[in-house]
């Protein structure tokens, strides 16, 4: 499992590590020393287990898509992360973070959100937890998503607009990790993909985990091996490919494709398609591939999905990408879009747009047939009702 | 022994450090005003070199580096406009930033661009201990510049001794754990703070920065350290009317003459 797990130093290979202040050392370290301690504690796995049971709602089903199955040629699983309690995989992490929290003694959890979805999981749990619940989301966002924004609040959380930069993702991270900064001692920080400094991209890997390792199990039910040909996941900062890749990173016959979004097309300037168009680069406290200008700053990424337009990706896709043990290609906005229209009529699922680009690569791959495919349907597309409704002029 | 050793040396009255943003609030205002705060007093200098994710600085640090970059400010920019730095200005110069546009830039392009110029060490914020042990601290040294540490009220006494050994001219004492522009707390707390590193006796010197922004709060940092840093309060003082023909009046509001 080494191979492509992060090592003592908090690297996967060139990347990760942990660049951050020092302001955010004392809890990045204190962090660092404790998670996989408390992780595996038998109590923390014990309540862990449980909630994702009786509060997630896991296992998700791994659902034999027949009518796409039969469109495509081969056989193609989805692992229905869009039925979990809020209607994506970021609960996964969520639970796992905020039961952390409460072992660190922590009384004030703060989280960024760029759809929201992570936001809305964030203030989900701390409102199980009685926990004091701030989000940050970028003043943009906060328009765009205003469904998100209102589950937020009903559930007690402070959403707070990130109005410096570009106003959206990357500075509501910025405004946490700030936050975190002056609040370094009553405060945890969940952060939401598997990005930021070591070890938060493992801890977030860890606890989405739980994708990949059920989806083996439930394979091995239906098909007599726990083992697929492909793996498909839509990668913004890369928590639900990251979770739905995990368990089959060693064996290197199941092919890992990461989705990215192409935005308007990779070289239009309006994209997030990061392993493209990024170089190596340091931002939100890890170094990986950032889209950037040539002096280093760097630049706003675009996508319809809001849940993939972040500049850069998870230090271990990196690593996955460098080493070329994943796949990276992209897919435009109007290539999810028909592929999310496409899942709806064939099989009574809206996915979330940001999954939808998972969907849109079966089109550009061959099959012969006796493949089993499964692709993370990461999150439910009704929070993309608006969206879909208006593109298609519904 | 560089500029800033040579001045730690030869100085026994308070330091003043003052920091501005590269490229604010003019393009190519950078060396006027490195030269007009020699010429007021201040001791040396932290330009920043701006970037577009200051996550470490509060909101007036972070305007002016979004301003200086819509103003068109890059590394690369900043280095031909210090290339007669050392024609005008001859106290110690430091620069300050983010480590990204530094690994774009290229950490030994960086360097010598850096020897060049005649600048005498970096501050960045960003860059950790292992990295630069590992893979930059040979770097900095063939250049004769000395990497600056932060430390902060939640800095371990283990971590500052191997903070203190790794620099060779000053250690940044962060008054509280914030980021930049609040006002000092003159509080107990902070106090307590300041005695436990002085009674440490470290190595090198130290200097207090991060809400440092009247007389008070100076003579305060001096009483404890060889003096203080003005970042977000001159960099507010900059955007008033005037600001350059009144440098020396900002100067004196900070430290007695």
């Amino acid at each position: 499992m080494n191979k492509y797990q992060v090592n003592e130093n908090g690297y996967y290979g060139d990347f990760g590590g942990a660049y951050i202040p020092e302001m955010l050392y004392p809890n990045v370290e204190y962090l660092r020393q404790q998670y996989l301690n408390i992780m595996y504690e038998p109590e923390f796995q014990r309540e862990f287990q449980q909630l994702l049971k009786d509060y997630v709602g896991r296992p998700s089903p791994l659902f034999l898509a027949e009518r796409l199955s039969k469109k495509y040629g081969t056989t193609i699983y989805l692992k229905r992360e869009d039925l979990n309690h809020t209607g994506a995989h970021k609960i996964n992490n969520t639970v796992g973070q905020i039961l952390l929290a409460e072992r660190l003694g922590k009384k004030r959890i703060i989280a960024e959100t760029g759809a929201g979805q992570h936001g809305v999981a964030t203030a989900t749990v701390c409102a199980l937890k009685g926990l004091e619940c701030i989000v940050y989301m970028g003043e943009k966002d906060i328009v765009r998503q205003a469904p998100n924004v209102a589950r937020m609040k009903m559930m007690g959380a402070t959403v707070i607009p990130a109005t410096s930069g570009s106003k959206t993702l990357k500075d509501a991270t910025n405004e946490a990790m700030r936050d975190w900064i002056n609040n370094p001692i009553d405060t945890h920080y969940i952060i939401g993909s598997a990005v930021g400094p070591h070890p938060y991209p493992d801890m977030v890997a860890r606890f989405q985990s739980v994708i990949s390792e059920e989806t083996k199990i439930q394979l091995k039910e239906k098909t007599g091996s726990e083992y697929p040909d492909y793996v498909l996941a839509c990668v913004g900062g890369g928590s639900n490919a990251m979770g739905m890749f995990y368990h089959f990173l060693d064996d290197e016959n199941v092919k890992l494709i990461a989705v990215e979004a192409a935005g308007k097309g990779v070289h239009s300037g309006e994209s997030a398609a990061t392993t493209l168009l990024g170089k190596e680069g340091v931002l939100h406290g890890s170094r990986s591939i950032l889209m950037q200008t040539a002096d280093g700053q760097v630049t706003e990424p675009y996508s319809i999905s809001a849940g993939l337009d972040y500049p850069g990706i998870g230090p271990q896709h990196a690593h996955l990408f460098k080493v070329k043990r994943a796949e990276y290609v992209s897919i435009t906005d109007d290539e999810a879009m028909q592929a999310g229209l496409l899942c709806a009529r064939l099989e009574g699922i809206i996915p979330a747009i940001e999954s939808a680009h998972a969907f849109a690569h079966l089109e550009k791959m061959k099959f012969t047939g006796n493949e089993t495919v499964v692709i993370c349907l990461s999150g439910r597309g009704d929070k993309d009702l608006d969206t879909y409704t208006k593109y298609f002029d519904l | 022994m560089n500029r800033l050793n040579q001045l730690f040396a030869a100085k026994k009255t308070p330091l003043l450090s003052i920091y501005f943003t590269a490229g604010y609030p003019e393009l190519n205002s950078t060396v006027d005003i490195a030269e007009a705060l020699q010429k007021a007093g201040a001791d040396f200098l932290e330009i920043g070199f701006p970037y577009s994710d200051p996550l470490a600085d509060g909101p007036v640090i972070q305007q002016s580096s979004q301003k200086a970059l819509e103003n068109g400010m890059t590394v690369e920019l900043l280095f031909s406009q210090l290339k007669d730095l050392r024609k005008r200005v001859s106290i110690p110069v430091l620069l300050m930033g983010y480590f990204n546009p530094v690994l774009q830039f290229g950490v030994e392009n960086f360097c010598n661009a850096c020897a060049e110029v005649g600048i005498d060490g970096i501050i960045v914020p960003d860059l950790p201990i292992y990295e630069y042990e590992g893979m930059y601290q040979n770097c900095f040294a063939d250049h004769n510049l000395s990497n600056i540490f932060l430390i902060t009220p939640q800095t371990s006494d283990e971590r500052i001794r191997r903070i203190d050994n790794l620099s060779s001219s000053f250690i940044y004492l962060l008054s509280s754990s914030s980021t930049t522009g609040k006002n000092l707390a003159l509080n107990e707390e902070a106090e307590k703070y300041f005695a436990r590193i002085q009674e440490m006796n470290l190595k090198n010197p130290t200097m207090i920065g991060f809400g440092i922004s009247n007389r008070e709060s100076f003579d305060k940092a001096a009483q404890y350290t060889r003096g203080a840093i003005v970042g977000s309060a001159f960099v507010k003082f900059l955007d008033q009317p005037d600001s350059m023909n009144r440098l020396p009046e900002f100067i004196s509001s900070i430290r007695k003459q």
